[in-house]
């Protein structure tokens, strides 16, 4: 592989799944804030609360695995080597 | 790339081959025999636990039979969740396939010493960790919800493109792409993204520190089975739904 090819798809890499992280992390952090205070409202709905925050974590949690895809592809799998 | 990683690998049983794969050409075309390995695998050991659960029944279930019930009751509710009382029935072996095949795959990775079996090339894992599976899954999961519309609402499923404003037709054949594509993606990225953490921890400290990352990737692999079947089901509860004749 062309060495500024590989310094690229490095960096872009890196770049891809560092900048994915930041909006869902904010994302996840306030959907676990809020479940907490509503946790803390109703104790009794604890349980329902918990299943739908993990649930929507996960969705939140996607966004980043789809910048990791696309590092992983930059890595392992690389269109123009 | 992480060749770094070859010297050690006699050793530590932590390889990274992420895009080598054991290549079966069949016809013109060349498969990855180590996915099919392993789904068959699976396949196995769902219709084996299946047969024991079904073999002998009794009217106050105990072990197997027990396990398989609760199983079943799990999938109906999740099925009934999504599809709603009346319509789910049909639609709960397509859900709970999906759920189970999923679900087997993930753990048999995360829990079976899959890379003790050396093979020619590329490594043994879980089924789920290769594209080609999950957007076959996907891809089944786009016909499934077509098949309910179509049959439910006829030529009418259509017509929901357009409501609530015709403005919205684009971004509704969109989502048609974008649905499989997400889905497909988003159990392919999890999964590798939880065996390469484990492979790159198991490569820096073989012993312990790996073991709450493997649990958390035992968490997440169930949890992302019971996502797809979610999606899959609120997908075809939704392609079925029909504004005019709600009640």
């Amino acid at each position: 592989m062309d060495p500024i090819i590989a310094a690229a798809s490095v960096i872009a890499a890196s770049l891809a799944v560092g900048l994915a992280a930041i909006g869902p992390g904010i994302g996840q952090g306030n959907a676990a804030g809020q479940a907490v205070e509503g946790i803390a409202r109703q104790p009794e709905a604890e349980g329902k609360i918990r299943g739908t925050l993990l649930l929507s974590l996960a969705f939140m949690e996607a966004l980043t695995i789809y910048g990791l895809v696309v590092s992983l592809v930059l890595l392992f799998a690389n269109p123009f080597s | 790339m992480l060749d770094v990683a070859t010297p050690l690998n006699s050793l530590l049983v932590a390889e990274l081959e992420v895009g080598k794969h054991f290549y079966w050409e069949i016809g013109n075309f060349k498969v990855h025999g180590q996915v099919f390995l392993t789904s068959w695998f699976v396949i196995a050991l769902l219709v084996i636990a299946s047969l024991l659960a079904t073999r002998n029944l009794q009217r106050v279930p105990s072990g197997m039979q027990n396990f398989m019930e609760y199983a079943l009751e799990f999938v109906r509710d999740l099925a009934k969740n999504q599809i709603g009382e009346k319509e789910y029935r049909p639609w709960v072996p397509f859900v709970g396939t999906l759920f189970l095949f999923i679900f087997v795959s993930n753990w048999s990775g995360a829990l079976l010493p899959w890379h003790l079996i050396q093979i020619p090339e590329g490594e043994l894992a879980a089924p789920t960790n290769d594209i080609n599976t999950t957007v076959a899954l996907a891809l089944l999961t786009s016909l499934a919800y077509f098949y309910a519309g179509l049959s439910k609402l006829g030529l009418g499923y259509f017509a929901k493109y357009a409501e609530p404003t015709p403005v919205l037709v684009p971004l509704k054949i969109l989502e048609d792409f974008t649905k499989p594509l997400s889905l497909s993606f988003r159990l392919f990225g999890n999964i590798l993204a939880d065996e390469l953490v484990v492979g790159v921890l198991v490569l820096l400290v073989p012993l312990f520190v790996p073991l709450p990352v493997m649990a958390l990737g035992l968490f997440t692999s169930a949890i992302q089975a019971l996502i797809f079947a979610t999606l899959a089901a609120a997908y075809i509860g939704e392609a079925m739904e029909d504004e005019h004749h709600e009640e």
